[in-house]
């Protein structure tokens, strides 16, 4: 939600910016003379200029949005990477080598924002008991972060907790659920406002 | 085989079999088939007749006095849900003082319960029909108000009694169940009914009760762990174990002297047992050296010397046991290797003799005991998924956590009959806990 905040405000005044170029001309009666007055060279010119504020404003505000966009973008995909979930097998807490890809990918973004800290979350399928899979979840959010400090990211920055089966994210009773369910979650917890993309 | 129980001793009773020590063995060997519920403190024998082998018949007459009503149904269906006597109804309808002997014997009664409630206290008569005399009595203190929590436990409890008398083993009603239903701890009496919550909503889990019936431990979910609530039932008060701040702590368990508080503590090194003075601040001490393995589900043996775990030390979660300084570490349940299959969740019984605990077998649990002394195994469920036991204190009875119903309730299996009864419904309820005894009989 936070990340919208810095966004919307200034989206929202770069295009009543931009609308308020467009409606001057429309209604027109403010500078309306005598009705009878001929429109002279002079009034062209003034239109042209005119014409030609729009075109500008506009052109500002396009590339006001697109950079917003571009912002916007980068922001998204930086939060994407670092909330990017990774999966585990059953009973298991060990990571696979597509875990440490997806975690190798947080690595860069984390270096590059110093401000940012994370959460992880262990969470577990919902065929093991309730206790026990509170300890495995714990196991597996540890798998995590020991992976990140073990690669410069100071431990500090990373918080772990265990679900257990309390928060599945798939419900049922079938093997893809099983398999959604036994994960670690990557939550922002600070610094997420802004970030940097990495290097 | 004679039923050899103890009871307690009343005045009517001695002077009616006074004398009886030396005839009690040659009574034995003529009546071979009739069991004998009697007492042997100071060389007395008394006791209630009925034949072996077959639960003695009880009449419970309707109470008079105000409640009497509800008293009435709790009597007779504590000594039910007992499972050690057969409730006979279709007694009259209304209280009598007389008590037809005649009556209740062609009924199939071995004893008729009379009692009646005044504002302080039931009065409780046990009759015994095949001696055709009164054979216990005794009042019972009820010092709240009718239908009060309070009210309620001091009915179970002199429910407790009249089996005792009755039986030789006292029963279990006069105890409570907690249990985790919509992230709150709820504690239900141990016949089902008055279920309320005592927590509030904090992602309670693994609720158990201190000795004495006094506090409720439970874990609870922060934003930056898990931690273990201590909360006194009598005034309400929460407090939070801070031996070993941060990450996980859950699955607690009070020592059978209520002095010492075990539980699972995971960091980034696995999880293992800790132990900790439930009403300090002192740092916990370490018990299970798991070197980064999950280690969790605690339960003590009765004498407070040993501690049963989860443990998935071995690549594979199964039930150990430990000495409570963490030495002579032992595997329990056998194990096999390179399946998913896996038990977890033990409880200690009582009595020493047993551990309950559920076995995944096939992508579903079993609730399942293993003898100490024998490690021999038995499987008493069957019906849809069935796990995390806990024992009755009379070692007999089991609640456990059951979908058979479709949602996840708490169910009553007698282990020596098997007969099963649902305990709670409604919402899912789960990760049950029974109490020690709450309340004894004066």
């Amino acid at each position: 939600m936070t990340r919208f905040a810095r966004v919307i405000p200034a989206l929202v005044v770069g295009t009543m910016a931009a609308a308020a170029c467009h409606k001057t001309p429309a209604p027109a009666p403010a500078p309306t003379p005598v009705a009878s007055a001929p429109a002279g060279p002079n009034q062209d010119s003034i239109d042209a200029a005119r014409r030609d504020s729009i075109a500008r404003a506009q052109r500002i505000a396009d590339s006001l949005r697109a950079e917003q966009d571009r912002m916007a973008a980068a922001l998204a995909a930086a939060r994407n990477t670092i909330t990017q979930v990774i999966y585990f097998d059953f009973d298991k807490a060990a990571l696979s080598d597509q875990d440490k890809a997806t975690l190798d990918l947080k690595i860069p973004i984390l270096n590059a924002n110093p401000g940012l800290h994370i959460r992880v979350a262990g969470n577990c399928d919902a065929r093991g008991s309730d206790e026990y899979n509170l300890a495995l979840g714990q196991r597996r959010a540890a798998a995590a972060k020991r992976y990140l400090t073990d690669h410069g990211i100071d431990v500090s920055r990373i918080d772990v907790i265990s679900y257990g089966k309390e928060k599945p994210v798939a419900q049922g009773d079938t093997e893809e659920a099983y398999a959604q369910n036994r994960n670690d979650q990557f939550e922002i917890t600070a610094g997420g406002d802004t970030l940097k993309p990495g290097q | 085989m004679t039923t050899s129980v103890h009871c307690s001793r009343t005045r009517r009773g001695i002077a009616r079999r006074a004398g009886s020590v030396l005839a009690a063995g040659a009574a034995l060997a003529v009546v071979a088939a009739v069991g004998r519920a009697q007492d042997t403190a100071r060389g007395v024998h008394i006791g209630l007749s009925y034949d072996t082998g077959r639960k003695p018949g009880v009449v419970v007459l309707p109470i008079l006095g105000v409640g009497g009503d509800s008293a009435h149904a709790i009597l007779e269906r504590d000594l039910d849900l007992g499972d050690r006597v057969t409730v006979i109804t279709g007694g009259p309808a209304a209280p009598s003082a007389d008590v037809n002997y005649a009556l209740y014997k062609q009924l199939g009664a071995n004893a008729v319960v009379q009692s009646f409630l005044a504002p302080t206290l039931l009065h409780v008569i046990v009759h015994d029909v095949g001696g055709r005399k009164i054979y216990q009595t005794r009042d019972f203190v009820v010092t709240a108000g009718v239908g009060s929590p309070d009210w309620r436990l001091a009915m179970h409890a002199a429910s407790d009694q009249i089996e005792q008398w009755l039986t030789g083993t006292a029963g279990v009603s006069a105890t409570r169940v907690a249990y985790v239903r919509d992230g709150a701890v709820w504690v239900v009496d141990a016949d089902g009914y008055a279920a309320h919550p005592v927590s509030a909503r904090v992602g309670a889990l693994s609720p158990t009760w201190s000795p004495s019936g006094r506090f409720l431990a439970y874990s609870a979910f922060t934003p930056r762990g898990t931690v273990i609530e201590i909360q006194d039932l009598q005034n309400n008060t929460v407090r939070t174990l801070v031996a070993t701040p941060g990450g996980l702590n859950s699955a607690p368990v009070f020592s059978p002297d209520g002095n010492t508080i075990v539980y699972a503590h995971g960091d980034e090194i696995g999880t293992d047992l800790f132990a900790a003075n439930p009403f300090s601040n002192d740092a916990g001490r370490r018990i299970t050296v798991g070197r980064g393995t999950d280690n969790t589900q605690p339960t003590f043996s009765p004498d407070g010397r040993q501690i049963a775990f989860t443990s998935g030390r071995s690549g594979h979660p199964e039930i150990y046991i430990t000495d409570v300084d963490g030495t002579n570490v032992d595997l329990l349940t056998p194990y096999e290797f390179g399946d998913q299959n896996y038990r977890s969740g033990p409880d200690w019984s009582p009595d020493g003799r047993l551990i309950a605990f559920s076995s995944l077998t096939g992508g579903l649990f079993q609730v399942m005991t293993i003898g100490l002394r024998d490690r021999s195994m038995k499987q008493f469920t069957s019906d849809g998924r069935n796990e995390d036991p806990s024992w009755a204190p009379d070692s007999r009875h089991l609640v456990f956590t059951s979908n058979r119903s479709g949602v996840k309730q708490l169910w009553v299996l007698d282990v020596e009959s098997g007969r099963t009864r649902q305990l709670t419904f409604g919402p899912e309820a789960r990760l049950a806990a029974w109490s020690r005894p709450l309340l004894r009989g004066p």
